[in-house]
């Protein structure tokens, strides 16, 4: 169990080429599969739709916060938001973040997505802050203890 | 309900530190009465009832009478579907970083023939 998305990649272009790919709406719209309605900015709300198959239903709502070129670029968007029906802008949001890395053979690109429980850090119970990876290793235990 | 909102349902009770201790608390697998859960926590009988409440509506705790006492237990296996989700979505990054890379890297190619 964790509330914390971790994934990276290793990529075959310089640092530049991944950032405009990332950062460029149009270019971020073509492997995110999102039809964006205009260009990314910090603090601006960015809005469009999803091009996957099967959620074109989905409409996409982000707010950027960071664009520091040419190593992060972070927003927050609703994690749960793909019921059409449902009005979600009251509803917490997570943060994705994206940093980059140049590596020998290229780029490191690194993307995080934090916050699904909605619980900021300064709130937590102490015993949760015991470690850093926090609630998620306390989760781990308990289940594991409880499982097994 | 859909896999994405049971899954908020279950971040939703959880994000509050009274409830996020309870858990903990209850993460031992041993249930307990009202009365001790609220002496550990601080708080009053009717708070800590009532955050047991909102954690047994989202299937996180189960509650049993004994005599006249109820007793609260965690139930581990109400994590799923919050775990499901980070999964679904750890899976969704994947694929679309799989997608920058290909693009990317066959731009590249292209370059280069």
């Amino acid at each position: 169990m964790t509330d914390r998305i971790e994934k990276s990649v290793e990529i075959a272009a310089p640092v530049e080429r991944v950032w405009r790919a990332l950062t460029d709406h149009e270019e971020f719209g073509q492997w995110f599969r999102v039809k964006l309605d205009q260009p990314f900015a910090p603090g601006a709300e960015s809005t469009g739709h999803i091009t996957y198959p099967g959620y074109e239903h989905v409409r996409w709502t982000a707010w950027i916060e960071r664009m520091e070129a040419p190593r992060l670029f972070s927003y927050r968007w609703h994690p749960y938001a793909i019921d059409p029906a449902v009005d979600y802008s009251g509803e917490a949001t997570t943060l994705v973040e994206f940093r980059l890395e140049p590596t020998e053979g290229g780029t490191r690109l690194t993307v995080t997505e934090t916050g699904f429980d909605a619980l900021p850090d300064a709130r937590r119970p102490d015993a949760l802050r015991m470690n850093d990876s926090g609630w998620a290793e306390q989760m781990r235990n308990i289940a594991a203890h409880v499982e097994g | 309900m859909s896999k994405a909102e049971a899954a908020a349902a279950v971040f939703a009770a959880l994000a509050d530190p009274t409830r996020m201790a309870l858990v903990i608390r209850l993460g031992d697998g041993g249930a307990r009465s009202i009365a001790t859960l609220s002496v550990d926590a601080r708080m009053t009988r009717q708070a800590v009832t009532k955050h047991l409440r909102v954690l047994e509506r989202v299937r996180l705790v189960r509650s049993e009478r004994q005599g006249r006492e109820t007793r609260f237990a965690l139930r581990p296996e109400g994590l799923a579907p919050a775990r499901d989700w980070i999964e679904t979505v750890g899976a969704q990054w994947e694929a679309a970083l799989g997608r920058l890379k290909d693009l990317l890297e066959s731009e590249k190619d292209l370059e280069g023939s």
